[in-house]
């Protein structure tokens, strides 16, 4: 009897293994390694050529936060990731102020699965082709500048812009928030909120104590997932800045192209992924499932 | 429910955001038939530049890398991911949470750090090796990378809300664990599996960023060769690129997205 159970375990052990250790082998082997490896690159010099070049210390992330320069302290570096940091707040305020209300659209409607779908469908469309959409729509000669015109109103110069950028930055990222919080929104019990409003709490107390709080998970999911990547932006800064704004995902792929400088572009790497495991600390610490997370 | 959220201007900003979500799609698609190779003036009706577009070489060789690309690593990330989602979670306890961290790197992680950091990697490999030039194959390692953390995230889920008194019955009726896992534990999650791979070959198609990074000469996929054309200034073939591409999927996802959410 207690051979056969030790079997039973034995072979699901395994099973285990030989299901586990593949899918972990590849997912350390292309997230942790190349993590490393560009952490290696972060500590190259660069010759003549471009090409790296023996280790050099800690030289580009003092070059990074600014010091080691001619003529005392800059701040450069550290400005472009402050940047970018305020470009990912702007975003993600811009999203939570767009996508709340439309969650709650979405969650108390009758023809949810419907609209859901309609709201999706533009999500599954090539994310580049929705950034050039815009662009053809804000350019000097575009659609609503000569919607504008046709009014009677001034043509607006949204392309390219800083501002540019941050609607294109809301619209790709729109889902991202939405899809998160419309799980929460749909799973609130409404029966908190009623027996707020029968013990003579007015609207907006009831909201702000009896509804808001039980979609802050789904809230704070969908905001670090429009954060961090808004924060580390490229495709969108290069195509709506017109190549002028540059942002510390500009900054890095700009080191391992015309500047060539990889292993500075590592370590400006090296500190955009700080971000993003500070970021990911705190998802893990508010014990967040990673299924909520994707839809 | 009586809480005060009024039906009618709810639904009224609901319907504002949908239109505004299509306006950029719609503004492509209209253009795409605009007899006009730039600017915005209506000039009439034509099919000419889907024409260019179907002659165009470059644009033929992006698909058919797109789809090699897509396929191929959609093919290994279900599999691989499928099986790290069934590793995780019936067999490990105690580094699940690390584990469940590591997996949300890819997800969350800016483009440019994993397309640099895979770039380097290869790099790095082709120093110590001398194999791995940049090409397909290295966009399709590249594309697995990320790929297989969402396959394991929407399986693990799935598997998660699965009964395991399924299971555990069929190993009391004598089945070793593997046929448990063939016959009971693969069909139950079917669904999910298909809705993984579905995400993974989406993501596989969409991606600039890390396939701009990692690939070669002649290994350009489609959403790279907009890109540098977009760089390059706007021409009305890629209008009609992208209203066959906008087609194609309104006409896939929209019976599957009904379908899905039809669930309770």
């Amino acid at each position: 009897m207690v051979r056969a159970l030790r079997r039973l375990v034995a072979g699901d052990r395994a099973l285990g293994r030989w299901c586990l250790w593949p899918g972990l082998g590849v997912l350390l082997v292309l997230t942790l390694v190349p993590g490393l490896v560009m952490a290696w690159y972060s500590l190259l010099g660069r010759d003549p050529n471009g090409d790296p070049v023996g280790p050099a210390g800690l030289g580009n992330y003092l070059r990074f936060f600014g010091f080691g320069g001619a003529g005392g302290w800059s701040g450069l570096y550290l400005g472009i990731l402050l940047r970018s940091l305020l470009l990912g707040l702007v975003v993600t305020v811009g999203c939570v102020l767009i996508g709340y209300p439309y969650a709650f659209f979405l969650a108390r409607s009758r023809y949810r699965a419907l609209l859901l779908a309609l709201t999706i469908i533009p999500f599954w469309t090539n994310f580049l082709i929705r950034v050039y959409a815009w662009v053809v729509l804000l350019q000097r000669k575009g659609a609503l500048n000569a919607l504008l015109e046709a009014l009677g109103a001034e043509p607006v110069r949204l392309y390219p812009s800083y501002t540019g950028i941050v609607i294109v930055a809301i619209y790709t990222s729109l889902p991202f928030l939405v899809m998160p919080l419309y799980a929460a929104v749909e799973r609130i019990d409404w029966s908190l909120a009623e027996a707020a409003r029968d013990l003579g709490a007015g609207p907006v107390r009831t909201f702000l104590h009896a509804v808001l709080p039980q979609t802050l998970p789904g809230l704070a999911a969908g905001a670090l997932l429009v954060f961090v990547p808004a924060t580390g932006i490229y495709v969108i800064s290069d195509i709506m800045g017109g190549g002028k704004q540059m942002f510390i995902g500009n900054l890095v792929a700009q080191q391992f192209s015309t500047a060539r400088d990889w292993g500075f572009g590592a370590a400006a790497g090296i500190v955009l992924t700080g971000v993003t495991l500070l970021a990911l600390l705190l998802l893990a610490r508010r014990g967040m499932r990673a299924s909520e997370v994707v839809a | 429910m009586t809480i005060a959220l009024r039906r009618a201007p709810l639904t009224a900003y609901g319907i504002l955001v949908l239109v505004l979500l299509y306006a950029p799609l719609a503004v492509v698609a209209v253009f795409s038939v605009n007899d006009s190779k730039f600017g915005v003036v209506w000039k009439g009706f034509t099919w000419k530049w889907y024409q260019q577009l179907a002659a165009n070489e470059e644009v033929r060789r992006a698909v058919l890398n797109t789809l090699i690309v897509g396929l191929t690593s959609t093919a290994i990330a279900t599999v691989v991911g499928t099986l790290l989602a069934i590793g995780i979670a019936g067999h490990l306890r105690r580094f699940r949470s690390s584990i469940r961290a590591l997996l949300m790197v890819p997800v969350i992680a800016p483009d440019v750090v994993m397309g640099v950091s895979l770039l380097l990697l290869y790099a790095a490999l082709r120093e110590a090796t001398g194999l791995l030039r940049l090409g397909l194959t290295t966009v399709i390692i590249s594309h697995v990378a990320f790929q297989v953390s969402y396959v394991a995230i929407v399986v693990a889920s799935r598997l998660s809300q699965l009964d395991p008194a399924l299971t555990a019955a069929a190993r009391d009726l004598g089945a070793g664990p593997w046929r448990a896992l063939w016959h009971v534990t693969l069909p139950l999650l079917r669904p999910a599996i298909l809705a993984a791979a579905l995400l993974a070959l989406t993501l596989s198609i969409d991606d600039v960023v890390i396939t701009f990074f990692t690939s070669g000469p002649g290994s350009t996929t489609l959403p790279v060769y907009i890109f540098s054309s977009v760089r390059r200034g706007i021409s009305p073939e890629i209008h009609a690129l992208s209203t066959c591409f906008i087609v194609v999927t309104g006409l896939v996802i929209l019976p599957w997205a009904m379908l899905t959410n039809k669930e309770p």
